[in-house]
């Protein structure tokens, strides 16, 4: 693989390789926790601080790890500290923890983490695979409480209801009405509402980039910023 | 192709190291988190008994003052359920007992319900639930005053034979599009009360001491 810039990971893990939009990994939390924003938002962040803390672990050990050993190694400490951070989150956010429930200790089993781990940071060195990390999980995240935005404004016509459990009691105030005595979608909270937002938002962002590939190409900005 | 058994050994060493290392990292957030999810986990707990007895009608700790039974006719569920006793100046005022609602639409509806002394409901509460949202969890308290229905019924109000929804020839309301879920709600807490009933001389025997401890420390 050709060294990529920083930007170029960074451009990956955000939008050109987007880990739900793209790849279509991590479909199991993804459909299952984005009945709400604050929920999307929950997870999101929980497998952010996964990807980031299991890209660099695994980046910092990639030259002492043998290759016949190599994934049972990483399953080991992906596991340990996706345990490490739900009890983390058992302990400070006891009630979103208890929401979120099982999907916590499931974000072992998301396949984008032992993805990353395998396919960047076990070849690359810790700050190319931190930023892997960090960009593949916020575009994780924003596909996350996006997902959730849209399920909570149709089906119950709030955004940010139960900020509380994650902002302390202060954020009570931050749930947005959006549709006054709204009589709520069903569909929209149901499984089915995730498969079909799911499916919009993809079908969004291929139109997005179908529009940005026919557009006429802007001076390409990024032969300037020459590869590190 | 033949593996040396130094290579061998090597990795194996290896794994072996990164399961130690693996197992250390969760035992030392296990040790400095455990304190405080106990803690989280008691007032969770307390604040859910608060809500069905009034604090100011009990002096005891209610959450330490436990005791397990198991029926799993009338409590729904083969597995032991909590009854939390409160009591003023030793005197019982009245419980909460965990039970289960074992034909909800989705599974399992656990409950907390609480029965003062004489047998009256001092209020129902889900605990947990997988019903269909936006029908079968109006049973939520947060979501509608559905459960708050309870509050106050016996078995002689009203009688055994209207602890029914109202689509069965009760008096309780079921809700548009979804009558199993508060079917099994309203005949969960009917048994709760049957249980009560029958157990009624022996439910709050039984010092702190003989209750089993919990793992939880006093605070």
């Amino acid at each position: 693989m050709a060294d990529k810039t920083l930007r170029q990971i960074a451009g990956d893990g955000l939008w050109h390789n987007n880990v739900a939009f793209v790849q279509i990994l991590g479909l199991c939390p993804l459909l299952a926790v984005t009945s709400n924003v604050v929920n999307g938002l929950g997870l999101g962040l929980a497998t952010l601080l996964t990807l980031v803390l299991s890209n660099v672990t695994i980046s910092a050990i990639r030259n002492l790890i043998r290759p016949d050993i190599r994934i049972p190694v990483f399953v080991m400490l992906i596991a340990s500290i996706v345990t490490a951070i739900e009890l983390a989150m058992n302990a400070w956010f006891h009630e979103l923890h208890g929401i979120l429930g099982i999907f916590i200790a499931l974000i072992v089993t998301n396949c984008s983490i032992l993805g990353r781990a395998e396919a960047f940071a076990s070849k690359n060195n810790i700050g190319r695979s931190f930023v892997d990390g960090l960009t593949m999980g916020l575009g994780f995240a924003a596909a996350l409480v996006l997902l959730g935005a849209m399920r909570e404004l149709l089906g119950s016509g709030t955004l940010f209801d139960q900020a509380h459990l994650m902002f302390g009691e202060a954020a009570r105030a931050f749930r947005l009405t959006v549709f006054e005595d709204y009589k709520g979608f069903l569909l929209a909270i149901l499984p089915p509402g995730a498969f079909i937002g799911l499916g919009l938002l993809i079908a969004l962002k291929n139109t997005i980039d179908q529009r940005r590939a026919r557009a006429p190409q802007p001076v390409p900005a990024a032969a300037e910023l020459a590869p590190e | 192709m033949t593996m040396p058994l130094k290579k061998m050994l090597l990795s194996a060493s290896l794994l072996g190291l990164f399961a130690v290392l693996g197992t250390s990292l969760v035992a030392f957030t296990y040790e400095s988190t455990r304190e405080r999810i106990a803690q989280n986990e008691r007032d969770t707990l307390v604040h859910s008994l608060n809500a069905l007895i009034p604090p100011a009608h009990y002096d005891n700790d209610p959450a330490a003052d436990r005791i397990i039974v198991t029926d799993p006719t009338l409590l729904g569920s083969p597995l032991p359920q909590q009854v939390y006793r409160a009591r003023k100046d030793g005197q019982p005022v009245a419980l909460a007992l965990t039970a289960v609602a074992p034909d909800g639409y989705s599974g399992d509806i656990s409950l907390l319900i609480a029965i003062n002394l004489d047998g009256s409901l001092a209020g129902v509460r889900v605990t947990t639930h997988r019903e269909t949202p936006g029908l079968g969890d109006k049973i939520e308290a947060a979501r509608s005053d559905w459960v708050h229905a309870f509050t106050g019924r016996s078995l002689r109000d009203p009688l055994p034979e209207k602890w029914k929804v109202k689509k069965d020839g009760g008096i309780f309301d079921q809700f548009t599009g979804a009558t199993v879920t508060p079917r099994a709600v309203v005949k969960a807490v009917r048994n709760a009360l049957d249980y009560y009933q029958q157990h009624r001389d022996t439910l709050f025997d039984g010092s702190d001491s003989a209750v089993p401890q919990q793992e939880v420390p006093h605070g």
